[in-house]
């Protein structure tokens, strides 16, 4: 009993993180599943997003205004990697990689050289904040969330239905293909990887309100997190959430799910150092699974041929 | 003058061991409404000639005009607003993860600003419909099918319907019935030959097999060693047989023709 008390106690804290976290795994679903390329600056642009929302809260911008501009700075991260990719050559995960690491010292430099910098919550009226997450009120980040993300799957599911939006589908279905209709795969590329990063600084934005503090390292495994909550939501729902906007919705439930299960693992006595552990080990048998099902089964993939 | 290919040079690998003349000071003019089949051994430069025109390989010397314009550093993606094309893999022509209507809906914006109007609307998925229909491939049923469901024929037949929905002033086939079995393939065939008949399109087709280089087009080249040493057209390719295509290529390499597959195909 003690432990369902608990549980219920920790449960809307951690729907909340699931939910802001289920934005940034959207933000990955479009460079990792649509476009199909493994980004890894959302580490860093995680970070850069809720770097630059508390500095600026913190210097007495509004805090839409605040969350707005560090979505900006995260598109501009998307758009360095984009570049480094497209224009310089070098691989997609290298220039990933390179960004991220670039992207610790500039996170520092906007954080004033601080590992860490308060948000209060006292102070400023912010968007999110782990203080309300289980008052019955409209403070409750829950509602704000639902909303959030409901808008923001909207504005994505018409935006991959535009004459634009299909292209770069195509891009990221078949490159060949893309670019013999007239494509200009290279720019769909970049245009992906800072919608990406912008939504994944987005969401690094309001994870720093909900917990008070951006941190330099908040975005370390982001991409794991990230990955576990697309899996898990095609684990469970690609059968019946054929849609596109249905299976953005799986992303974010996901991502729900994985803090739920990380929860009841804490509140089992799991040490809080081993989480990275945890996290790597899930998507490593999530990502597993599907692979030795098809190679030993002889489970056909998705796609088969038929005359 | 739809198509020029003028001193075109194209070396695989220079200065090394493994150095390739693909094409060796290539010259070629192709007129409006022309159909050339273009043959050759493997190696002999073929797909090269067909990638340097549709900018998927870059020349090292010459140019390519096409329409008039020179298209000489053009990227592939911008030359493709006036070309139509089609691979010799079933698998490069479409957006597997993509159904054919929205495939198609791709097709025909090829050339054009894609902005943020919906990707495709009822009327044009009508049209599709009725396109689809001729095909007698049941794919007009089939419409938010995923492509990578289909078939290597009905794609290639799909592929062959995206590359001319717009009309292109130049299809490019790349032996884009190889990997077919031989009914599809002359399933395929007869589609490729109605559709260039009803639009009058200028056409240039690779093929590997001699018969069908013989039977289609009003033109044919025969590439060999990066060089074109035979081009028939007129009265004289309309008599084309195998033997006298095989004796014409005799006197002017000076070598017998030894590709087993090319010739029985």
């Amino acid at each position: 009993m003690n432990f369902l008390n608990s549980l219920m106690n920790a449960l809307p804290g951690a729907v909340a993180q699931g939910m802001l976290w289920g934005i940034m795994a959207i933000g990955l679903y479009i460079s990792f599943r649509i476009i199909n390329v493994s980004d890894l600056t959302v580490d860093g642009s995680l970070a850069t997003g809720g770097a630059t929302c508390v500095m600026l809260i913190r210097a007495g911008v509004n805090v839409w205004l605040a969350v707005l501009i560090a979505a900006l700075a995260g598109i501009l991260t998307g758009l360095v990697t984009g570049l480094l990719h497209t224009r310089c050559g070098i691989p997609a995960i290298l220039s990933g990689i390179l960004t991220q690491l670039a992207l610790y010292s500039i996170n520092l430099r906007i954080m004033d050289s601080k590992a860490n910098q308060p948000v209060s919550v006292d102070k400023y009226a912010l968007v999110v904040s782990q203080r309300y997450s289980r008052e019955m009120s409209l403070n409750n980040p829950l509602i704000v969330l639902t909303i959030i993300t409901v808008l923001l799957i909207a504005i994505l599911y018409w935006f991959f239905g535009t004459e634009k939006g299909s292209s770069i589908r195509a891009t990221g279905a078949n490159m060949n293909m893309a670019r013999a209709q007239g494509i200009n795969t290279e720019s769909n590329i970049n245009l992906s990887l800072l919608i990406s990063n912008g939504l994944v600084a987005f969401s690094g934005a309001l994870l720093a309100q909900f917990q008070g503090a951006a941190d330099v390292s908040m975005g370390r495994g982001a991409i794991v997190i990230g990955l576990a909550a697309i899996i898990i939501g095609e684990v469970l729902f690609s059968k019946i959430f054929i849609n596109f906007a249905l299976k953005l919705f799986s992303v974010v439930i996901g991502s729900i799910i994985y803090y739920i299960v990380l929860q009841m693992i804490l509140l089992m006595g799991l040490n809080t150092n081993d989480l990275k552990l945890f996290s790597a080990l899930i998507v490593a048998i999530f990502l597993t699974v599907p692979y030795l099902r098809e190679k030993y089964l002889g489970r056909p993939a998705a796609v088969k041929e038929e005359e | 003058m739809m198509l020029e290919i003028k001193n075109v040079n194209k070396t695989f690998f220079p200065g090394t061991i493994n150095e390739k003349v693909a094409l060796s000071d290539l010259n070629l003019s192709i007129e409006d409404g022309e159909f050339v089949t273009v043959i050759g051994g493997n190696g002999a430069g073929k797909s090269t000639m067909l990638n340097i025109i549709a900018g998927s390989l870059m020349v090292d010397s010459g140019q390519i005009i096409i329409d008039g314009k020179d298209v000489t550093r053009w990227p592939e993606y911008r030359r493709a607003a006036v070309l139509g094309r089609v691979f010799q893999d079933p698998m490069m022509g479409t957006a597997p993860t993509m159904q054919i209507d929205e495939n198609l809906a791709i097709a025909a914006r090829r050339g054009e600003v894609r902005g943020l109007r919906w990707g495709i609307d009822r009327e044009e998925r009508e049209r599709y419909r009725e396109l689809l229909k001729e095909f007698e491939l049941g794919l007009e049923d089939r419409l938010s099918a995923k492509v990578g469901l289909l078939s290597g024929g009905q794609r290639q037949a799909l592929t062959l319907l995206m590359a001319t929905l717009k009309k292109p002033k130049l299809l490019l086939l790349d032996e884009h019935t190889a990997a077919l079995d031989p009914k599809t393939a002359q399933k395929v065939l007869d589609i490729t030959d109605k559709i260039i008949e009803k639009s009058g399109l200028t056409t240039f087709m690779v093929t590997h097999n001699m018969k069908d280089a013989i039977n289609h087009g009003n033109r044919l080249l025969m590439l060999n060693d990066g060089k074109i040493i035979l081009d028939i057209k007129g009265e004289e390719k309309k008599k084309l047989t195998v033997e006298k295509l095989l004796n014409r290529f005799e006197k002017a390499s000076g070598e017998s023709f030894d590709d087993d597959a090319t010739i029985l195909g």
